[in-house]
């Protein structure tokens, strides 16, 4: 490393990436479970039982983190798209392609302990208020960014066109986030808002929002070392880094 | 804290299967998660090592 300060741009090069990614991972893992740790003390045994919901509300802290994390990832993905697509930079389109199965994940992880605090406390698993409809459709937004990169066997097509249908929908997130005030809907408003006090016990949103970092750290580790698994295998394909490739490029365009 | 035994922390005022479903299914899916990352990366590292 040179003393003259740091070239950041060369981490956008995979081979440059991929040792960098290597070190941070162990950090973000650590981060995760320690916070996770914090989190979940202070969630059980901190945090008073509610008044109305009893001690069924504590599902908010996988809850939460995981809707926020379902969008955030969702967002991320459609700016590593975006970038891919303006700047037809393939790590890019990679980073994209690795933050796809977290995020799914975690919209699904959203619906199913939605599902288990809305039985105890509406009384039904599903109802199809606009909340929950535009989370669904979320799950299937992932699962179908994903399917259409896995059906495409020309990875620049694959990219391209996963990152075209990542923009588009886009839109879906800010529907998800302001269905709760756009709409008269069974799932309860923001809890928490960076205009408002929250309208919870302080020990409440504490524990909730160290979840929420947890999951934060658990996914840079994740999709970092998925991006990681992209890298190596992209480097297989007999398309990656030989000068010859280059001419069958331009005449693909 | 509220929790007077064990047995009272595990039955979450009568919620506790909701919540225990609901982190169990959490930390399963992670769980998952880590180990399927790990496996891929493993076999990622073994197919660039066989070239």
């Amino acid at each position: 490393m040179s003393t003259t300060g740091t070239n950041w741009f060369k981490y956008s090069s995979p081979q440059a990436f991929h040792p960098l990614a290597g070190r941070l991972i162990p950090w973000f893992a650590a981060a995760a479970i320690g916070l996770s740790g914090v989190g979940l003390y202070l969630g059980f045994f901190v945090a008073p039982t509610d008044a109305t919901q009893g001690d069924a509300y504590r599902i908010i802290f996988v809850h939460v983190p995981a809707a926020w994390m379902s969008m955030f990832l969702y967002v991320m993905m459609a700016v590593w798209a975006g970038i891919g697509l303006g700047l037809n930079a393939r790590p890019s389109f990679m980073m994209a392609q690795a933050i796809a199965p977290t995020g799914a994940l975690f919209t699904f992880l959203a619906l199913l302990t939605g599902s288990m605090w809305g039985k105890p406390t509406w009384g039904a698993w599903w109802v199809w208020d606009a909340r929950l409809t535009s989370e669904l459709i979320l799950l299937f937004q992932y699962i179908g960014i994903i399917l259409l990169r896995s059906s495409i066997d020309d990875l620049r097509r694959a990219d391209r066109a996963s990152a075209v249908l990542a923009l588009v929908g886009v839109v879906n997130v800010p529907i998800i986030y302001f269905s709760v005030r756009w709409w008269n809907t069974l799932h309860q408003g923001a809890s928490v808002s960076i205009t408002a006090a929250p309208s919870m016990a302080g020990s409440m949103v504490t524990a909730m929002l160290v979840m929420t970092l947890a999951f934060w750290m658990y996914s840079f580790a994740v999709t970092l070392a998925r991006m990681r698994c992209v890298i190596v295998e992209r480097e297989r394909q007999p398309s990656w880094g030989k000068p010859a490739a280059i001419p069958d490029v331009a005449e693909a365009r | 804290m509220q929790w007077g035994s064990l047995a009272e922390f595990v039955a979450m005022g009568g919620y506790g299967l909701y919540v225990w479903i609901s982190f169990g299914a959490t930390a399963l899916c992670m769980g998952g998660e880590v180990l399927a990352v790990w496996r891929r990366s493993a076999a990622a590292a073994a197919s660039r090592d066989e070239s």
